[in-house]
């Protein structure tokens, strides 16, 4: 009967471990913030986050050749992107070679009438005809004059002059020898644009190696090639988040290992006690595949550390069972299953979470230590060898009995020590948390160093304003955006912007193209018109032949769409800067700030405050409202966990004194923790927090243990706390230390901030559990 | 008999009084010149341009003042007949007419880049940024001299046949553009005292 069940057990065991076996390894793994993005955002968050994943600024790559000479740099430079130009991973291969400038400019001048803000009907009048004359025969008799001679004939209005001018209005890198080079001279630049989005890291990896590759074939030895870019940065993430995932958890699990052979002195029990561990790990990251569609690697890390918790059930049976299994389970288990049930209120908190990277976590602890728990009660127990039997460890556990019949005289000390801790955290309750983004991207500081110095080389500075228009179709946004960019004209000539771009300035609404047709006069008119404007201006109206052909030709042409952009420069822009969302359209209009000052928000948005559907977004502002909202959040679940927590130990043990016995010491190493934290200097980012989350759910197993040994149910001789208990709780704490504190060493500082928080809370959580368990009499 | 020994003499004694300004004259070439016009730091100077156009009926006349800031700063303001102003500072083209600015980069446009550098390299005394673009030449003396440069490109002789600058010393008098297309401007500068 008893062997039935056992097998049965086993067999499902098995099949869960398959199952989980097989979603792993078809799961995806990812490192980029966008975990930590909410995953139900504003409209204006959720624009946010489109940038950030798929937006062009997520697909550029720049790319540094340093060291050799200027011009090998060049030639390199030169020799890499007519490599790369032809591979279907880049949309476009910019070094600063005019290789679409042909493009650009024969879009630009075949399509002026249509593409430029001029052409109204009073430039098309008499007096408005001869006024432009006046202008471009100005024009031609300044310095300027060389490139508009050839124009003049087909274009006396000037419009290519004014489109050229638009074009041309961003900054860009210096040439050194046929190619873009850094200020300093120091470096060859290149621009590159995957075409898969920055948030597919595969991808991005991808054409990382492409680039690599083709700047190895070109072997110049002298040369170094640096890349980045939100792309390589998700890639570099990972890359750093695997390694020292896998590093840690070797060591972790060496040491973890050692510990346990040092204790047992039996390779069955070690092997044994793996096996929740190990089958915990693969249900945590199978359940966060399924329910999240991907894996964070910051979940594999703190997977990790979760081995140092989930051992722990292994251990209890093992140093807690004496031989006698099912004694272990009417006396035992109970306590356990309480301590699970009790991890699982708190990590709960973490499932409301908006941010898909701590529902990750929340996910994985749960799932996680509900199947080590139930592996070690329903499979480990009938895995175990008939004469199974662990290292006496009673002499450690008498030792440990005797200290801690005197650990009530730490009482005091320990109250002190907690003032001390709340006097701190009052100290530093104003920066107490650290609610910029940045503080979870797990990209090193030379890292961004090298990302700000290219951006600047590029002469690309980072955008914080940006006009979004939203509206039901391409046409409505593009008709918007140039009802904004008016508006924003007027505010660049004040001088409060420097400078904006919008896609209609490549792609005029079909309003916008059909008002500009309607203004152009039919040939005769416009001749007879031409002749009489030209009255007074040192040209005859003969030369404008061409001219008349051109007009004639634009009145009649079809209204320029996206299509006809390709190949051109303007392509990437109008793709950057128009999108379409699953039900509506976004037209993007970056704000340039003028020299050496911000720009003032206020004034802009009471600029455009007439438009509607038009919002002046403050990307900087958004991104930080937006972490800090979901740190406040957080704050708030986990404060519902902690309560969730009460509420299960009041139903449970009906007793508001006992639960305070039970939680006080938790609190205790939640608040020393913190408060040392805060004295070390360290901010708290929502990691610490998850990190105080752990402390508790580990804890409460050493609280409960202790509260345990004066429950009235159990027999006079074992009302005190046996010294097997002591013993396992010991090496249960060993274990966590073992795995939590080698994430304080790592270099991801979400990784390491868990690590801080655990390795000493779970120390201090069991001190505290010791000294202000209830006095035996 | 006698006048012809005499003359024979005579113009041996000529030869010799001139020799001395022969060698002189012979000296004088293209890296002297560099290295003097090099020495100039900063140019301050008024400029009167007449530019012949055959689109246009009759020509164009401007004036203004020219400053240039060695190595590669070069401003050109015109006052008449409207105010106007061109400056290059390194790689960018600013051209500012009444309230439009006209920003350009020198390396979009070569045969404007080559133009400009023709100026700008004569001012800087940088012979080999000038014969990067053009064959030079020099006729005359140090005390008037003619720098003729014909451009080396052949899409640089599509646009311009010949720019003649002639100057006294390490100053600059006249810069002459004759288009490939018969246009010309004419440029006549006077040394100002410095700003």
């Amino acid at each position: 009967m008893k062997s039935a069940r056992g097998r049965t057990a086993i067999v499902l065991w098995l099949a869960l471990i398959i199952a989980c076996l097989i979603i792993i390894s078809r799961s995806q793994f990812t490192a980029d913030l966008s975990a930590f993005l909410p995953k139900t955002p504003t409209p204006a968050q959720q624009l946010l986050l489109e940038q950030i994943r798929d937006g062009l600024a997520s697909r550029l790559i720049l790319v540094g050749i340093e060291g050799a000479d200027a011009s090998s740099r060049a030639a390199l430079s030169r020799q890499m992107a007519q490599r790369l130009r032809v591979d279907p991973v880049f949309v476009s291969v910019n070094n600063g070679e005019p290789v679409s400038v042909e493009r650009d400019r024969a879009y630009l001048f075949n399509n002026r009438y249509l593409l430029s803000p001029q052409v109204t009907p009073a430039r098309f009048s008499i007096s408005g005809l001869h006024d432009a004359l006046a202008d471009s025969i100005d024009l031609l008799a300044s310095p300027a004059g060389l490139l508009v001679k050839s124009l003049l004939p087909r274009d006396p209005t000037g419009e290519m002059v004014q489109l050229l001018d638009q074009l041309n209005s961003g900054s860009r890198p210096e040439m050194i020898d046929g190619a873009w080079a850094s200020k300093d001279g120091s470096r060859a630049l290149m621009l590159v644009q995957t075409r898969a989005s920055g948030s597919d890291t595969d991808a991005q990896q991808h054409a990382m190696t492409a680039i690599r590759q083709a700047f190895n074939e070109a072997h110049v030895a002298a040369a170094k090639l640096v890349m980045t870019g939100p792309g390589v940065f998700s890639v570099t993430s990972r890359n750093t988040i695997q390694s020292q995932v896998t590093r840690l958890s070797l060591i972790s699990i060496t040491l973890i290992a050692a510990l346990l052979l040092l204790v047992y002195r039996s390779v069955t029990a070690l092997v044994l006690s793996f096996l929740p561990v190990i089958s915990g790990a693969l249900a945590g990251i199978a359940a966060v595949s399924i329910s999240f569609g991907s894996v964070h690697g910051i979940t594999l890390g703190f997977g990790t550390a979760l081995i140092g918790e989930a051992v722990d059930y292994s251990i209890y049976l093992f140093v807690q069972s004496e031989q006698d299994q099912q004694r272990w389970i009417t006396r035992f288990w109970p306590t356990i299953r309480l301590g699970v049930l009790t991890s699982i209120f708190g990590f709960a908190s973490l499932l409301l979470s908006g941010f898909p990277g701590l529902a990750q976590l929340g996910l994985y602890s749960i799932a996680g230590l509900i199947t080590a728990a139930l592996v070690t009660r329903f499979v480990l127990l009938h895995l175990l060898p008939a004469n199974f039997r662990i290292h006496d460890v009673s002499h450690i556990g008498q030792v440990l009995f005797r200290l801690v019949a005197h650990a009530a005289k730490l009482r005091l000390a320990a109250v002190l020590l907690l003032l001390v801790a709340c006097v701190i955290l009052t100290l530093h309750r104003n920066n107490l948390w650290n609610d910029k983004i940045s503080s979870l991207s797990p990209v090193s500081p030379a890292d961004v160093a090298l990302d700000a110095a290219l951006r600047a080389d590029m002469g690309a500075p980072d955008v914080r304003y940006i006009v979004v228009v939203s509206g039901a179709s391409q046409e409505s946004v593009l008709q918007s955006a140039e009802q904004v960019s008016r508006i924003l004209q007027t505010q660049v000539d004040r001088g409060e912007i420097a400078g904006f771009e919008s896609p209609s300035r490549y792609l005029p609404s079909n309003a916008a193209q059909r008002a500009r047709q309607n203004s152009l006069p039919d040939p005769a008119v416009l001749a007879t018109r031409l002749s009489m404007a030209a009255q007074g201006l040192p040209v005859h109206a003969q030369m404008f032949k061409p001219f008349l052909s051109d007009v004639e030709a634009a009145r009649r042409q079809p209204l320029l769409q996206t299509a006809d952009l390709e190949k051109t420069s303007m392509a990437m822009a109008v793709d950057a800067l128009l999108i379409r969302q699953t039900d509506h359209w976004s037209a993007l209009l970056p704000l340039t700030a003028p020299a050496g000052r911000d720009i003032n928000a206020d004034r802009i948005r009471t600029a455009l405050s007439a438009l509607s559907g038009v919002l002046l977004e403050d990307m900087k502002a958004e991104s930080d409202n937006l972490y800090s909202g979901y740190l406040h959040e957080i704050i708030q679940l986990s404060l519902g966990g902690l309560l969730a927590i009460i509420g299960l130990l009041l139903l449970v043990f009906r007793s508001a004194l006992r639960v305070l016995r039970i939680i006080a010491p938790l609190a205790a190493a939640v608040i020393t923790v913190t408060a040392g934290l805060a004295m070390f200097g360290q901010q708290l980012i929502i990691l610490h927090l998850v990190g105080l989350l752990l402390v508790v759910a580990i804890g409460s197993n050493y609280a409960l243990f202790f509260d345990r040994a004066d429950h009235p149910g159990i027999a006079v001789h074992q009302a005190a706390i046996s010294p097997r208990t002591l013993a396992s709780m010991l090496f249960a704490n060993l274990t966590a230390v073992a795995g939590f504190g080698l994430l304080a060493f790592s270099k991801v500082s979400i990784l390491q901030a868990m690590g801080v928080t655990v390795a000493p809370g779970v120390i201090l959580a069991l001190i505290y559990s010791a000294i202000f368990a209830r006095k035996t009499p | 008999m006698m006048t012809r020994i005499l003359f024979a003499r005579l113009c041996i004694l000529i030869a010799l009084m001139l020799s001395p300004a022969i060698s002189r004259a012979a000296e004088w070439d293209i890296e002297q010149l560099m290295q003097s016009l090099a020495q100039i730091r900063t140019d301050h100077a008024s400029f009167v341009e007449k530019k012949t156009i055959a689109m246009l009926d009759k020509p164009v006349e401007s004036s203004g003042e020219l400053l240039y800031i060695a190595p590669d700063h070069l401003e050109k303001r015109t006052f008449k007949p409207k105010p106007e102003s061109m400056t290059v500072d390194g790689d960018t083209l600013l051209i500012e007419r009444g309230r439009q600015k006209h920003r350009l980069q020198l390396q979009d446009y070569p045969e404007l880049a080559a133009f400009i550098d023709s100026i700008r390299g004569t001012l800087a005394g940088e012979r080999r940024a000038l014969e990067r673009h053009y064959t030079l030449s020099l006729a005359g003396t140090a005390a008037h001299w003619t720098l003729q440069l014909l451009p080396v490109d052949e899409k640089m002789q599509s646009v311009v046949k010949r720019i003649r600058i002639e100057g006294a010393e390490n100053a600059l008098h006249s810069i002459e553009i004759t288009q490939r297309d018969g246009d010309s401007s004419l440029m006549r500068i006077e040394k100002l005292a410095a700003p």
